[in-house]
């Protein structure tokens, strides 16, 4: 019984969340367009089955994940686990003591982004609009693994307390030199990717990540070093999407110059 | 019968494995690392069951509902030939699905405290509550003039990356003068803006222009509406903290 009333409030929540987006769609469709939308029928189907999904999917992980997922982040960002019960010891933890928060950052980070609805619809899209040479996988993958990375250098950045700013602008450099080598067609879906790659499953579970390890590591403030994690992953994927472009751009120039060599 | 079936469960069967890697990395850390027992077995594969039938009718309805609304938009407005209706919708869509953002207004809460306790505004409720309140009008603005910019980058074929660069430069030199505390915010604005159901709508308007204006390719010209929209917020944010702190 409370499960199903759980259902229903959350799908109020979207659907008040959709409501604006509804609001501008018709309006304009009315106003100025004027013209029917084609199999307006389907589509209506189609908003409804986005609506319905996405209430059952964040009422599945408020469930399921976030409590067990932010518990863990807390337990394994607590002083105690890390360093056992030496009470002494905390004052002279070492960066690397934080090697499973690490380990975990990556971790979640990556299996988050495989899970984010909103990349799957920006790799349908990008699979269908390439023909396939993009592959809705492959993408995914690059991605996740570029929002792992980026995560757990920004967990290692709030450890040592070095100013965020300095490695998001040395990341920026890195995206501007990659932007000169990669293939001209992937360059608009890398900048895409890093935006779309935290939402619904990523953004919380990181946040509790972010917050429970400044408030845990000694002289950090929660306030001022919790967060940035957001946007190291945002900025990673650009990186890894790019990479992965490139990499599979020079196997096909290497295979091609091998077909060459024994058609010779 | 049979053809809506197999797909649905095919379907299914491909959202389990999308969520695998998750559940993997949460029991191995619970078993293993932290080695405790897993809570509440029973809520959570009921849970997963949610997540998984969720993900699954979610990708249906992308496919039925917002990919084919979002082009024929974007052909209805490329033959309707006005240009200023474009950009009005342009900006409605961006303003609009962001100001009500859930995420968005948590996000200004948290910015709002900071604020307060660094002494940029008073420790009141009041002062708080308006400080959140322009906070999230800045960077819903931000992004109505983001998916603007975008979408006359696509009209005329500008390639990308000069743009985006230009704003990387308007995020470095905004840092140097931005007071300390709103960097971390104003960065992670950027990635939180963009929600389940902005991104496929934007994405598929963003290809339908892209396809059905001559010369340009639904692949290099179609994307990077979402990249305007997750970095003009950093830019307007810290510019807001200039501005009140």
């Amino acid at each position: 019984m409370n499960l199903s009333f759980n259902i229903l409030h959350t799908l109020s929540d979207t659907i008040f969340d959709v409501l604006p987006i509804v609001v501008i769609i018709f309006g304009f469709q009315l106003l100025v367009i004027r013209r029917p939308i084609p199999n307006l029928r389907k589509v209506l189907i189609g908003f409804i089955y986005v609506l319905l999904g996405l209430a059952f999917f964040l009422d599945g992980l408020e469930i399921a994940l976030f409590p067990i997922g932010k518990l863990m982040a807390q337990q394994l960002t607590d002083p105690a686990f890390i360093y056992g019960e030496v009470e002494e010891a905390v004052r002279s933890l070492q960066w690397r003591d934080y090697v499973y928060v690490y380990l975990f950052a990556a971790a979640i980070g990556f299996s988050t982004t495989v899970a984010e609805p909103s990349l799957l619809a920006v790799a349908i899209k990008a699979q269908e609009v390439s023909g396939g040479a993009i592959s809705t996988w492959g993408l995914r993958i690059a991605v996740a693994i570029g929002v792992g990375l980026g995560i757990a250098l920004g967990t290692f950045r709030i450890v040592s307390g070095t100013p965020l700013h300095y490695y998001i602008i040395a990341g920026y450099v890195i995206v501007i030199i990659q932007t000169a080598f990669a293939p001209k067609t992937i360059i608009a879906l890398a900048y895409d990717s890093g935006g779309v790659t935290t939402s619904t499953v990523t953004v919380p579970l990181v946040t509790a990540l972010g917050l429970g390890l400044a408030s845990t590591v000694p002289g950090r403030s929660a306030l001022l070093d919790g967060f940035g994690l957001i946007a190291f992953a945002s900025l990673f994927p650009m990186i890894t999407v790019m990479g992965y472009a490139q990499l599979s751009e020079w196997r096909q120039k290497a295979a091609s110059k091998k077909t060459h060599r024994t058609g010779e | 019968m049979k053809d809506f079936i197999l797909p649905f469960l095919r379907s299914l069967l491909d959202s389990l494995r999308d969520l695998l890697p998750i559940l993997l990395v949460i029991s191995f850390f619970q078993l293993a690392i932290l080695q405790q027992p897993i809570p509440n077995m029973g809520e959570m594969l009921y849970g997963t069951f949610l997540v998984v039938l969720g993900l699954t009718l979610f990708v249906q309805g992308l496919e039925m509902g917002l990919f084919p609304l979002g082009e024929a938009m974007a052909y209805a407005f490329a033959r309707k030939g006005s240009l200023i209706w474009l950009l009005a919708f342009a900006f409605a869509l961006g303003f609009g699905t962001t100001v009500a953002e859930p995420a968005l207004i948590a996000v200004a809460d948290e910015a709002s405290k900071i604020a307060a306790a660094g002494g940029a505004i008073e420790n009141t409720p009041q002062a708080m509550e308006s400080y959140a309140t322009g906070l999230r009008f800045t960077v819903a603005l931000s992004v109505g003039f983001a998916i603007v910019i975008g979408v006359v980058r696509i009209l005329y074929g500008w390639p990308i990356q000069y743009l985006i660069i230009v704003g990387y430069a308007g995020v470095v030199i905004m840092t140097v003068f931005a007071p300390k505390e709103i960097i971390g915010i104003a960065y992670d604005s950027g990635g939180v803006t963009t929600s389940t159901i902005t991104v496929p709508l934007v994405t598929a308007l963003g290809v339908g222009l892209a396809s059905s204006i001559k010369g340009r390719n639904p692949l290099t010209d179609g994307f990077g509406l979402i990249a305007f929209a997750s970095l003009t917020p950093m830019i307007f944010v810290m510019g807001y903290g200039m501005l009140i702190g």
